[in-house]
């Protein structure tokens, strides 16, 4: 792995003695391949992680066991007990047909106060600030289906919020989406790193997403690196991790990933 | 024809409040059927659990007792035979549940004075409906609304979406006992008057006909067992003047209403019935 990690990044809590989940040289294999190989892993309290990589070279199995979702076959992960994590699905996994209103869909990811079906009053007046917050009020008797994409990728990002986790993960948040949705979400994930929120996520999107993050880590069966990006999106640490060659780019400050022309790598 | 003339007799009363009370428990549990696309276990089920009734009807053994028994030894055969991987779980349903089911017809042909109760028991009848029979259903409409009542975010979340339900503290495996545990029960205690083969429409048509109606799951939980209940109140008095069984009369009269709403929610309702198997 070529660590170029810094002791601290940009937007992490200062005094966090434990880190809030710890994957410790950790493999996995669904019965075949070894998809993920004596991964080592930390996220801190506050941190704003990025893990990018091919398709099927490991990201969401990793993102599954740090959730807690899968058992590795090898190696462990330690958790902060009591910390809350909330999840966010990829927008393509939602069955956008199951009858499910806004305000029903951001309730579930909290038990009941009251032990009854329906919302207490101040648990619809705490459902109203978290879609007020994500700029979706009024919105609350709608259909999920009846959403703008960008709409309803917020929807799920109000579910979690709900929860007010300490440490919120996201699979894929811009994929499938448009470039004002895109612009949207890393505003809000943005802000919410800002706020102290610890925030991982996936991402095929290196130009539109992981350039725009603190810290980002390669995975292709392996950590490849980690880092921020002006560190680990070289074109040596690109090509290990995809295979393939790639050229960075610097324009206007922004780091600019393209595909190396057959022959001019 | 006096519409209430059956009323007079204690059998038809006993009769229409368990087709009451089976309709309203079936539009119930027959949302988290529907939704989690369940239907072809309930199915699978009930044939299973017929072979415990053949049996059951043979050796004099209480219709609960053995039938129960019966389902759940096959609900665990199912289990063991799909957790081996070589076959899916649809396969495994469908090889055990054919097989008890099977084995109910064999004990039919061979042991004839039990034919009457496994008839009964195949198309439903209300003429064995007796006292302990309502007591049993409202125990189960009871289980299935205090567990709902108790369990309604966990449930709907491990419906909707069992990977971060799982994520966000939801026991999800303990969830899906719930449901299976609420089904089996379901389909037990509410079969005499339904019948085996037709039970399962009754799990699936209440619940399709309120999501043409509703995009909301709480009002998708209010208004299948309406239709249910009613559809069996009116399908039981439908039976008795026409003289057709009580379970084919029911069924017949749902698919009607699923039909008429059908028809009437246009492509809203055709659009959201259809999905249900699209997601």
């Amino acid at each position: 792995m070529t660590s170029v990690d810094s002791p601290t990044t940009p937007g992490e809590v200062a005094g966090s003695d434990r880190p809030l989940v710890e994957v410790n040289g950790v493999s996995h294999s669904y019965g075949g391949p070894v998809v993920l190989d004596h991964i080592h892993l930390s996220i801190e309290a506050g941190s704003f992680l990025g893990i990018i990589g091919p398709s099927g070279s490991g990201k969401t199995t990793l993102l599954r066991i740090i959730l807690g979702n899968l058992t590795p076959t090898l190696g462990t992960v330690q958790r902060q007990p009591a910390r809350r994590v909330a999840y966010v699905p990829q927008v393509e996994t939602v069955n956008w047909n199951f009858p499910i209103t806004v305000s029903e869909v951001v309730l579930m990811s909290r038990p009941s106060s009251a032990r009854r079906p329906w919302a207490t009053a101040a648990e619809r007046r705490d459902v109203s600030l978290v879609l007020e917050q994500l700029g979706l009020g009024g919105l609350e008797d709608r259909h999920i289906r009846e959403l703008s994409g960008g709409q309803q990728q917020r929807v799920f990002l109000a579910r979690a919020l709900h929860r007010q986790p300490d440490l919120l993960v996201l699979d894929e948040p811009t994929s499938g989406v448009d470039v004002r949705t895109r612009h949207e979400v890393v505003h809000l994930l943005t802000d919410l790193h800002r706020d102290g929120m610890a925030v991982v996520l996936t991402t095929h999107d290196i130009n539109g997403l992981a350039t725009h993050l603190p810290r980002i880590a390669c995975v292709n069966r392996e950590l490849i690196a980690i880092g921020s990006p002006r560190d680990v999106l070289t074109p040596q640490v690109l090509e290990r991790t995809y295979g393939a060659p790639m050229e960075v780019l610097e324009h206007g400050g922004l780091l600019l990933v393209t595909d190396s022309p057959l022959g001019t790598s | 024809m006096n519409l209430f003339e059956p009323f007079q007799f204690a059998f038809f009363r006993n009769g229409i409040i368990v087709a009451v009370l089976a309709g309203a428990i079936c539009g119930l549990i027959g949302v988290y059927v529907v939704l989690r696309q369940m239907s072809y276990i309930g199915h699978g089920l009930s044939h299973s659990i017929f072979g415990g009734a053949a049996a059951s009807a043979v050796l004099s053994v209480n219709f609960y007792l053995g039938a129960g028994v019966w389902g759940l030894l096959s609900a665990l055969m199912i289990g063991r035979v799909a957790r081996r991987g070589k076959i899916g779980s649809d396969a495994a349903i469908g090889v055990i549940t054919t097989a008890s089911f099977a084995m109910g017809l064999a004990l039919s042909n061979v042991f004839g004075q039990a034919k009457r109760s496994i008839d009964a028991v195949l198309f439903g009848s209300i003429l064995g409906v007796g006292g302990s029979d309502v007591i049993a259903v409202v125990g189960a409409g009871v289980l299935s609304v205090v567990v709902i009542y108790a369990c309604y975010r966990q449930l709907l979340f491990a419906t909707f979406d069992p990977e971060v339900a799982d994520v966000s503290g939801v026991n999800v495996a303990r969830m899906e006992a719930l449901l299976m545990l609420m089904l089996a029960t379901t389909i037990l205690f509410t079969m005499k008057v339904m019948g085996v083969l037709l039970i399962s429409a009754m799990l699936v048509t209440p619940a399709a006909t309120a999501r043409m109606m509703t995009n909301s799951f709480s009002r998708m939980l209010t208004i299948a067992p309406i239709i249910g209940a009613l559809c069996g109140g009116v399908g039981m008095l439908l039976s008795y003047h026409i003289d057709v069984s009580p379970g084919a009369t029911i069924i017949l009269l749902a698919s009607t209403v699923f039909l008429v709403v059908f028809t009437v929610t246009g492509s809203r309702g055709r659009r959201n019935v259809g999905d249900l198997a699209h997601h």
